[in-house]
């Protein structure tokens, strides 16, 4: 064996035990490394419900809801599975919508609410023109409309 | 083959070489970057959910792919010179950080610039924007690492290990928004399946990742040239050079 592939040999062998040390502290730190909790997560109690946290899913449709005061806000976050109510008084992002990705972070109440000090929108990986959107939401309304009516056997 | 190959690995043979490709590249770099912004701003639709914010997309997304790509490769020049001793590999490392570092740079700015339209904020400690603001260090640390050393051969080798330690930081980047929650959405585009965006606005992304390509193989031509200038001044070839000029 020459040097040089000695050398080679050396340097893949310290590579690859870098990168399972990588994966072993990433493994042991996998919690902290979480930006947000999901609504599941925090009912499984799997949060930090002393401390300060995030907490992320979907805003629910037809939630959000503004108070007399004009500034606080309630809305529901969900992962479709659990859902968890939040309080928030302060300018919301303009990508704030119902049934669209959030991030709160806050803390929980004594009254079961998540109460938020930061709202963050969470947008998702798909880009398209609205034209093409607006198509998609309609053919999705319309499958579903049709899944409510087939059952009762009008056809 | 491989001879013919190892013949270029002289800082002597590569030198007109790079001088020759440079304009190509730079002729190349500058036609894609026209294109690709001539579709993001003229032929790409607008986005249903941002609006008119997500053509940062198009400085962006090519900056941070072009950003860890740059890493890759400028780990593997540096691997190479350790394992084989060649001394235009650390050179190539050395002519590739500054421009790696550029494009991070670029990507970490453009993504704050990009966030506080869409998310609500400039930055957050999630793991995917935590994980590419390391690169910038890696690639920070590693100029300065060479440049610390006065010998190049020691500073080259000290530098290669810092940049295959660094290796380990790409895949994070690149797989986090899969492995952790974070703020950062998924990737749109992945070699398993079909992007998850519009044509036109892939088109344009494309271009501009090309752009920034050549652009990388230009300014880092360019940049070995001088190195290899300063570090081979005094053998005989360059010499001549001089004289020649």
């Amino acid at each position: 064996m020459k040097p040089r592939h000695q050398r080679m040999i050396a340097i893949a062998a310290g590579v690859a035990l870098i990168a399972i040390a990588a994966a072993l502290v990433l493994n042991a730190f996998q919690g902290n490394v979480v930006f947000f909790f999901s609504p599941s997560q925090v009912a499984a109690k799997e949060a930090p419900l002393d401390r300060t946290f995030r907490v992320g899913g979907m805003v629910e449709q037809g939630s959000l809801k503004r108070r007399a005061d004009g500034l606080t806000v309630d809305f529901v976050v969900t992962d479709t599975a659990k859902t968890i109510p939040v309080v928030y008084s302060g300018i919301l992002p303009d990508l704030f919508k119902e049934g669209k990705g959030v991030v709160a972070q806050g803390k929980l109440g004594p009254d079961g609410a998540f109460h938020a000090s930061e709202v963050l929108a969470k947008h998702d990986e798909n880009y398209m023109p609205p034209e093409a959107a607006h198509a998609l939401s309609k053919a999705e309304a319309d499958r579903a409309a049709k899944s409510v009516i087939s059952p009762g056997g009008t056809r | 083959m491989t001879s013919r190959l190892f013949q270029f690995a002289a800082p002597q043979a590569f030198f007109p070489i790079a001088g020759k490709l440079i304009p190509w590249f730079a002729v190349l770099a500058g036609v894609l970057a026209l294109a690709g912004l001539y579709v993001a701003f003229f032929i790409a639709p607008t986005d249903h959910q941002q609006g008119e914010a997500y053509r940062i997309i198009f400085i962006h997304v090519p900056a941070a792919w072009v950003s860890m790509f740059l890493y890759l490769v400028m780990a593997g020049w540096a691997g190479l010179g350790l394992a084989l001793n060649t001394r235009l590999s650390g050179m190539m490392a050395s002519a590739i950080a500054p421009t790696g570092a550029m494009f991070t740079f670029l990507a970490l700015w453009s993504g704050a610039l990009w966030g506080k339209p869409t998310w609500g904020t400039y930055w957050v400690w999630d793991a995917r924007l935590t994980s590419e603001l390391v690169l910038l260090f890696l690639y920070l640390g590693f100029m300065a690492l060479k440049a610390a050393i006065p010998d190049p051969v020691r500073a080259d080798r000290a530098g290669a290990i810092l940049a295959l330690l660094g290796v380990v930081n790409v895949p994070i980047i690149y797989f986090s928004v899969q492995w952790w929650n974070t703020l950062h959405q998924g990737a749109s585009v992945s070699l398993t399946r079909a992007p998850s965006m519009a044509a036109t606005m892939l088109l344009g992304m494309l271009l501009m990742a090309f752009a920034a390509w050549m652009y990388s193989f230009a300014t880092a031509f360019s940049r070995v040239r001088a190195i290899i200038l300063e570090r081979e001044r005094d053998a005989e070839w360059v010499r001549l050079q001089r004289a020649a000029a």
